[in-house]
């Protein structure tokens, strides 16, 4: 098998209300990621488009409409999707491009507009559930998070408090990201005086509705020396779906996210994560997401994540840097574009580009990872800098 | 680069309505099918589920939800292709090739009689900005591509009427086709110029139906398949998806993809026994038939009439029915039937490769291209038209 590189990464700024359509959000990623590289359209073979809902944008067969945003013209091209695990998914359909050896390169690109859903894009949320036995009720995705929540809190004597302080820690982070929607310094407190939209889900533990484009460049590793000394690896992916019935599973515990994550380090040779991957992504669109994330992803015991989280160990100078980019939360959430951000701020620190937020003591091995769905699915992708072999 | 091989395909018939079955009951049986077919225990044996849908037509958002369970792939990796389902079959293959997955299993269905207006959905594809506001009927494009592909072929108006005859006549031979008849040409060109040129008769009709497709590594279909079929070159590509851009007469996207196709398997597709192309629009047959270098334009009838090797022998969209994303994947069992030598009433005596080519319809300009070649034929060398 191929090893896959990644030379090249660029994002659009996340904002609530780009002007700018999707085609333009996703070229204006596309090519910072080509110019990062001093690579050209021309110089890539194919591309491999990351979109979650048409509703969101009303576009019907959303990613033929991008594709020329996208740099696709006259190149083989198709769209992956799986809903909130989109983006970081993206990196696993990019990765088989390159790594299957169809493709010497490879434009990996996750593109999201989500301000078209007027008056608010919560109202597309509601077509996602069960035609027969959900969609009557009306519910929408806070509530059902309002529940996976309350059960995690309830599993394992969580208080709120230690939940705040991821939403404080990301909202922060995110303060040092460019291109960032949602960068402030916050407090516990504020957490936990937002308005209460569906308890125990409160305004500041959710990331805002944004718009937006990431992207990378996929190479083989003969490519990759032909534009850079400092590749990043592609060493691992993996993704799971649960069943679709998700009112018949335990919400305590993220099962999927354990078996993409399994799948990510069987590939990448990580027997040990808590000893091996100095830095991680997990997608956190809502606060208690990241601790639920970090336990799938086995960084630490069931439970364990809030008192990580509490003694400072996710902190950027921490033991486990988690979501140093400052995360969906912070960041901005435009859901495809988040997980590709995901995956560039595993390039860039890897790299040692993050400037302001740079993690210490060069980090070789990061991973990143995304969740969506009916509190269905999770992605995985493991990267190494080019110092750390497997 | 490790070889991919089908080696099991599960089909419903297609049917212009089923009231009698939900969509997941329809991929529950085209899936036990298909796993029946290959031998494998969908729970133990296949690593990978793609399925190939598109939100509106499914009428649920975030569509990937509903496919775990009716296809065996609950807390296992499945994910969502948007494309034509020859492109899932090419991101199957690809996850293949690199050595991480043996076994892949690709769906794709249309349950088109339960979208309540169709036409809407389509328009949705148009551009926001500049074509919608039009608020025009889709088909629209194609009687305007229609009008332009004569104008600069030279192709006789008729000659799309024989493709209506031919394709509506092989379907009477195909079980699972939704429209088989015996029509004249006459007849289809005294059909209502719904989209002038194009006559009503000239567009296939949707039908209702699910396929799924096994796929395997070379080392799993050795262990899993006495007759597995051999993907020996695959292709896709997008050309502009602007109206305003867009050469209105070729279909660049199949001369890209059959050029890409044809590289890999290392012969060209004049090579091949019998070609599964897509005809949505009757005259699509005619102008991919000359995309992927089957035959002029105006050697189009001389081409049916000889002793060629057939183009569309399953009866093809307008014979069959046009079920969507699904297309792609039903005219890959077909030529896969043809190559295992099964095709029964239809079958093309000694068939050892095919060439199956998809587009995803108005507006858009996406399709794909397979090389598929039999067992046997796998053991022989190459054909010799090799594309540089």
């Amino acid at each position: 098998m191929r090893r896959v590189c990644v030379i090249g990464a660029g994002m659009t700024k996340f904002v609530r209300r780009a002007k700018e359509t999707g085609k333009e959000l996703s070229f204006e990623a596309a090519r910072m990621a080509l110019d990062s590289c001093g690579m050209e359209f021309k110089d890539v073979q194919c591309v491999a488009q990351g979109t979650a809902p048409d509703a969101f944008d009303g576009m019907h067969m959303k990613a033929e409409y991008l594709s020329d945003g996208s740099g696709a013209y006259g190149k083989p091209y198709s769209r992956s999707y799986v809903g909130g695990g989109t983006g970081v998914f993206t990196g696993c359909h990019g990765w088989w491009h390159v790594a299957s050896g169809m493709f010497d390169t490879c434009l990996v690109i996750g593109e999201e507009k989500m301000s078209s859903c007027f008056p608010h894009p919560q109202g597309a949320f509601v077509t996602i559930f069960d035609n027969f036995t959900e969609r009557q009720l009306g519910p929408n995705l806070v509530w059902i998070f309002a529940l996976e929540m309350n059960r995690y809190m309830t599993t394992h004597k969580i208080k709120k408090e230690d939940i705040a302080l991821v939403s404080v820690k990301n909202h922060g982070n995110a303060l040092d990201h460019p291109s960032a929607q949602l960068g402030m310094k916050i407090t516990v407190e504020d957490v936990l005086n937002s308005e209460v939209l569906a308890y125990p889900v409160q305004r500041l533990d959710i990331s805002p509705t944004s718009d937006g484009a990431a992207a990378l460049i996929f190479c083989t590793e003969e490519v990759a020396r032909k534009y850079t000394d400092n590749p990043v690896f592609v060493d691992g992916v993996g993704w799971h779906l649960d069943t679709s019935y998700w009112t018949d599973r335990d919400l305590y515990y993220p099962k999927y996210v354990e078996k993409a994550a399994k799948m990510a380090y069987k590939m990448a040779k990580i027997d040990n994560p808590r000893k091996q991957i100095d830095f991680a992504e997990p997608y956190d669109p809502f606060d208690y997401k990241e601790l639920h994330h970090m336990e799938g992803l086995q960084l630490c015991g069931k439970g364990e994540a809030p008192i990580l989280t509490r003694d400072g160990v996710t902190q950027r100078d921490g033991a486990l840097p988690t979501c140093p980019s400052g995360g969906a939360l912070g960041v901005g959430n435009p859901i495809a574009a988040t997980g590709v951000m995901k995956l560039c701020e595993l390039f860039w620190q890897l790299r040692g580009e993050a400037g302001k937020r740079q993690i210490k003591n060069n980090p070789q091995t990061g991973v990143a990872q995304a969740w969506g769905d009916l509190m269905q699915v999770g992605t995985v992708v493991v990267m190494r800098s080019g110092g750390a072999r497997p | 680069m490790s070889r991919v091989a089908i080696v099991g395909v599960g089909q419903t018939a297609l049917k212009p309505f089923s009231p009698e079955v939900s969509y997941k009951e329809l991929m529950f049986e085209a899936a036990v099918k298909a796993y029946e077919d290959a031998g494998v225990q969908p729970r133990k044996d296949v690593e990978s589920f793609i399925g190939v849908s598109e939100d509106f037509w499914e009428g649920t958002s975030i569509f990937d939800e509903y496919l775990p369970d009716q296809l065996g792939g609950a807390l296992r990796p499945v994910c969502t292709i948007g494309n034509e389902g020859l492109a899932g079959i090419a991101n199957a293959a690809m996850q293949i090739m690199t050595g991480q997955i043996g076994v892949a299993a690709v769906e794709s269905h249309s349950k088109f009689s339960e979208v309540d207006r169709p036409l809407k959905v389509m328009q949705m594809a148009f551009d926001p900005i500049l074509n919608r506001p039009l608020d025009f009927n889709p088909h629209l494009v194609a009687g305007l591509e229609m009008a332009r592909f004569l104008e600069v072929s030279g192709l006789p108006r008729n000659d799309c009427a024989k493709v209506v005859v031919k394709n509506r006549k092989c379907a009477i031979g195909n079980p699972l086709a939704a429209y088989p008849a015996k029509v004249s040409s006459e007849l289809v060109l005294k059909s209502e110029e719904t989209f002038a040129p194009l006559r009503e008769l000239e567009m296939s009709a949707a039908a209702d139906a699910a396929t799924v497709v096994v796929l395997a590594s070379e080392e799993k279909a050795g262990k899993l398949s006495d007759n597995p079929v051999w993907i020996d070159g695959m292709g896709w590509a997008n050309d502009t998806p602007t109206l305003e851009s867009r050469d209105w007469a070729r279909a660049r996207y199949a001369e890209w993809s059959v050029k890409q196709a044809s590289k890999m398997a290392g012969y060209s597709a004049k090579k091949v026994d019998l070609y599964e192309i897509d005809d949505t629009y009757a005259y699509k047959e005619i102008q991919h038939a000359a995309a992927l270098g089957i035959c002029r334009p105006a050697d189009y009838s001389k081409y049916i009439r000889g002793g060629n090797p057939p183009i569309n022998p399953s009866g093809g969209s307008l014979g069959c029915g046009h079920t969507l994303d699904a297309t792609g994947l039903f005219r890959l069992g077909e030529a896969v039937e043809q190559l295992r030598g099964l095709a029964g009433r239809r079958q093309v005596k000694g068939a050892k490769r095919a060439l199956v080519q998809s587009w995803r319809g108005v507006p858009t300009t996406a399709g794909a291209v397979m090389l598929l070649s039999s067992n046997d034929a796998a053991l022989a060398p190459a054909g010799k038209g090799a594309v540089q």
